[in-house]
């Protein structure tokens, strides 16, 4: 029997997240994001958690990826040198399931001497350390480095990523998630989204056309860009006019997808004055190209379209709880029963934002 | 004691002009139009083939379309070592003893790069976009930017700037008109380009001939130029401008200076360049109040203070090996825009010795300077300007991805007037009222012909720029700027691909 056969693409999305800090658990947002299977090909999946480690939030927490056993001990060789590590374990997985070859998966909760930071702030420190072991350091790799969060990411699907790492076991106030369909770049496990820099994450569906130039733009302000994906200049993009230029998150975003001359022409003065400038000075990190992002942080999340809107993204709310995914059916999978739902414009950022404390 | 030659030049002719007499009608328009004698009328037309430049003046003119112009097939035995043009520039000198001279750029087979790079293009995944639905965005300020703003709340809570920017130059296409001065062309040019600029939203350059007070009122046009000669150099001249230009060096003559013949210096040109009627313009190779960096430096703020800080000022140099350098020192002596000018770029007149050898190619200055400025951390405080042979919206793609803010175009803008290349314009007799200011020849461009030509060009050009840019999924020229990563080079060497920071074609990301 012949049957119209639907082709997948395109990479599929989800976060949610409480703002009044409730923590959820992980199961939740695996139902969301193995929803939309289809929209991966089993290359790459992965989770952002946030609030994970109350008991150390204090404490840098870094979630390493190593090929073997022996860049395990170049890394750990090298974090001594740089850190105190005050626990380091393997991350718990779950064995038996559909993933296969995993590598070796270690975390470590680190402070950093008084002394090391005289000229530069920890924050800083951490991301010069960060863009070190990733371009010098032979085959281990930093999948996350912020505080009280962690990013969980593999070779396989979304879903089975989540169980293979007991993320059912784990509580956060914001979860975001990614299924993979890769296409220019290779699938390996630090491929994988969400990319992270301190307690940056970013989950990307689409593709970064202006990569070329986002990446120089970058490297002009010492970033290293060794991952072989688009991705990952989202991620310092947001760490550098952020953490780095101070701009307020609302204008950052501006920058990165901006409005049109036609429509900047339009504004009021004052507004046009900053959206004008905004594009004269941060014209190297325009995003082009199609993508839809979410964005997480320590007192936040943060949706992302394109300037036309060429990849999908539909937000909700209910009560606290703010909600984002490439597709409607993803947020009812896991909250049927909605206050609002709606398709954000192109370009326009939809911010959620910590009201208090975290649980 | 000088020796007497013989009448007879032995400089066979380098064209053959070809009269079909049965189409002939004996109007001749052909001998009016020819403006280097090469046509007579002696019961019929009668070409002397000597003279012919193969302007192209009177075969366009024809109305019977009876004229044609080869290459003189006879010319020279084919010696791929001593070629035509070795032997006939020996034969010259040997007339002349002097230097040879040349007009427009190098024509010499050097390989040109911009032919030897591709663009890359979106497929599937990324997707391209029609730039005949989706805005597509060419809008470029040049000027030099801060690397990061500050902004604050006002009485209202409402954001507003805080961090003053130095002047900026809107452009709404990233092309703009090079430095050609009045002298070197007609004043019908200059009002051309200028009609233009203004109505394009780009900007001529005066050259180093000063400004004729007939384009006052395109001022937020014009970027003036402060050369070594300093002609017409006086307040009102810089108060008049959207930019001011320190013209260190030009990439058809580095190292060379400008001289324009008493012939050429009537009345207007006399009073715009504040110089005696009849008299030679020559402006030195080296400015002579600038032997270092920081004699650059304080005229770059002495031309600030003259403009109350209000305008950018851009220095433009040639092309040469050490061009990265040089660019950063430039920026670091404070100025808001460089514009490198490579050595196919065209001049009205220059030693061709000088044209055809000396300098580099502006692909690779280009991106050489771009990169410097990158590694020093200085990109964002100068804007970077591509001059030098930009033939086609496609050389402007290549140059902005290789890091360019905008590109200069000077010669594409003279042929889109007329210009047929025929290397005369030192002669003052250019038969198209381009490169010359003999009256009864400048009337042949009429300005309001000429600038639409001009923003026709420039019309064209934006259209394929955008087709470019969606082709390449993008909608905003920023996004070009500089992004190497879309250019792939075929059948360039190793190093040249270094310099250029491009990976070669059938490699991926
Ligand atoms: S312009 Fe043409 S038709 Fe007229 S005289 Fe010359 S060749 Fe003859
Ligand atoms: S400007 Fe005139 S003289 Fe010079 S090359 Fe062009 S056509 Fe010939």
């Amino acid at each position: 029997m012949r049957c119209n056969m639907r082709i997948p693409s395109g990479c599929a999305i989800s976060g949610l997240m409480s703002e009044s800090g409730g923590r959820i658990d992980g199961s939740v947002v695996i139902k969301s994001i193995a929803l939309m299977h289809d929209r991966s090909n089993g290359l790459g999946g992965g989770f952002a958690a946030y609030g994970i480690y109350p008991r150390r939030s204090d404490q840098y927490a870094f979630h390493m990826i190593f090929d073997d056993a022996p860049s395990k001990e170049r890394f750990e060789e090298y974090l001594k040198e740089h850190f105190i590590i005050d626990k380091d374990e393997i991350i718990p997985t779950r064995p038996g399931g559909d993933i296969t070859n995993p590598p070796l998966l270690w975390r470590y909760f680190l402070d950093i001497e008084e002394k090391k930071m005289e000229f530069v702030s920890d924050r800083e420190y951490v991301v010069e350390k960060v863009m070190e072991i990733n371009s010098k350091i032979d085959g281990a790799f930093v999948s996350s480095s912020g505080k009280n969060m962690g990013a969980f990411k593999g070779v396989g699907y979304p879903e089975d990523i989540g169980n293979f790492f007991k993320l059912d076991e784990y509580k956060g106030y914001i979860w975001t998630s990614h299924g993979r369909f890769p296409t220019n770049t290779p699938g390996w496990w630090g491929g994988a989204h969400p990319f992270s820099l301190l307690d940056w994450s970013i989950v990307h569906n689409g593709e970064i056309s202006s990569y070329g130039i986002n990446k120089r733009y970058l490297e002009m302000f010492g970033y290293n860009l060794a991952l072989r994906t688009d991705t990952e200049v989202v991620a310092y993009l947001f760490d550098l006019l952020v953490r780095r230029h101070k701009l307020p998150l609302e204008l950052a975003v501006k920058a990165l997808s901006a409005p049109f001359w036609k429509n900047i022409d339009r504004m009021d003065p004052q507004t046009r004055e900053v959206m004008e400038a905004i594009r004269m000075v941060y014209g190297g990190g325009l995003l082009n190209g199609p993508f839809s992002i979410i964005l997480g942080h320590n007192r936040g999340m943060v949706g992302l379209n394109d300037r036309i809107k060429l990849r999908p993204m539909t937000c909700a709310r209910k009560d606290d709880m703010l909600y984002m995914a490439s597709e409607e059916s993803a947020i009812r999978e896991i909250q049927p029963d909605l206050d609002r739902v709606w398709s954000p414009k192109a370009g326009e950022a939809v911010i959620g934002n910590l009201n208090g404390e975290v649980e | 004691m000088a020796v007497e030659l013989s009448p007879v030049s032995q400089i066979p002719a380098e064209f053959r002009v070809k009269v079909d007499h049965d189409r002939c009608r004996r109007c001749k328009r052909c001998v009016l139009n020819c403006s280097f004698s090469a046509i007579e009328f002696k019961d019929k037309v009668t070409p002397d083939h000597r003279k012919c430049v193969a302007c192209h003046r009177c075969a366009t003119f024809c109305p019977e379309s009876a004229i044609t112009i080869e290459e003189n097939p006879m010319a020279y035995k084919d010696n791929a070592n001593w070629t035509a043009r070795i032997r006939q520039n020996t034969l010259k000198q040997a007339e002349t003893g002097g230097i040879i001279l040349t007009g427009m750029g190098n024509p010499k087979p050097y390989p040109i790069i911009w032919d030897h790079l591709v663009i890359d293009a979106c497929q599937v995944t990324n997707p391209s976009i029609d730039p005949l639905r989706e805005p597509m965005e060419l809008r470029t300020y040049l000027g030099s930017k801060p690397n990061y703003l500050e902004f604050e709340n006002d009485e209202n809570g409402k954001i507003k700037l805080k961090t003053q920017l130095a002047p900026q130059i809107k452009l709404d296409i990233p092309v703009i008109f090079a430095a050609m001065s009045y002298g070197a062309v007609s004043h019908n040019v200059h009002k051309s380009l200028a009609i233009a600029a203004n109505k394009m939203g780009t900007l001529m350059n005066t050259g180093e001939g000063g400004l004729h007070e007939d384009l006052y009122p395109y001022s937020g046009r014009i970027i003036v130029q402060v050369a070594s000669g300093r002609f017409g150099v006086h307040n009102q001249y810089l108060a008049n401008s959207a930019a001011v230009e320190i013209k260190i060096g030009q990439g058809a003559k580095p190292g060379i200076g400008g001289h324009l013949p008493g012939e050429k210096v009537g009345q207007e040109i006399s009073k715009t360049r504040m110089i005696p009627v009849g008299t030679d313009a020559l402006s030195p190779a080296p400015h002579h109040d600038i032997y270092s960096i920081e004699d650059l430096s304080q005229l770059i703020y002495a031309i600030k203070e003259a403009t109350d800080y209000k305008k950018p000022v851009s220095v433009k140099i040639a092309a040469v090996h050490n061009v990265a350098a040089i660019a950063s020192g430039i920026v670091r002596a404070g100025a808001d825009i460089v514009t490198i000018d490579g050595f196919r770029g065209g001049t009205g007149a220059t030693p061709a010795i000088i044209r055809d050898n000396v300098g580099i190619p502006i692909e690779l200055a280009l991106a050489a300077v771009d990169q410097r400025l990158r590694d020093e951390g200085i990109r964002n405080q100068a804007s970077l300007i591509c001059a030098g042979s930009i033939r086609e919206a496609a050389d402007v793609a290549k140059a902005i991805a290789l890091g360019a803010d905008a590109c200069v175009i000077g010669t594409a803008a003279l042929v889109s007037l007329g210009c047929r290349v025929c290397q005369k314009c030192y002669t003052g007799n250019c038969a198209w009222g381009i490169a010359t200011q003999r009256p009864e020849l400048t009337r042949r461009l009429n300005p309001d012909v000429g600038s639409q030509r001009l923003c026709n060009l420039l019309t064209a050009w934006g259209h394929e720029l955008q087709e470019v840019l969606g082709s390449l999924g993008v909608n905003s020229i920023e996004s070009l700027r500089g992004s190497r990563e879309r250019l792939r080079g075929v059948g360039l060497d190793k190093e040249t691909l270094d310099i250029l920071g491009v990976k070669p074609a059938g490699v991926g990301m």
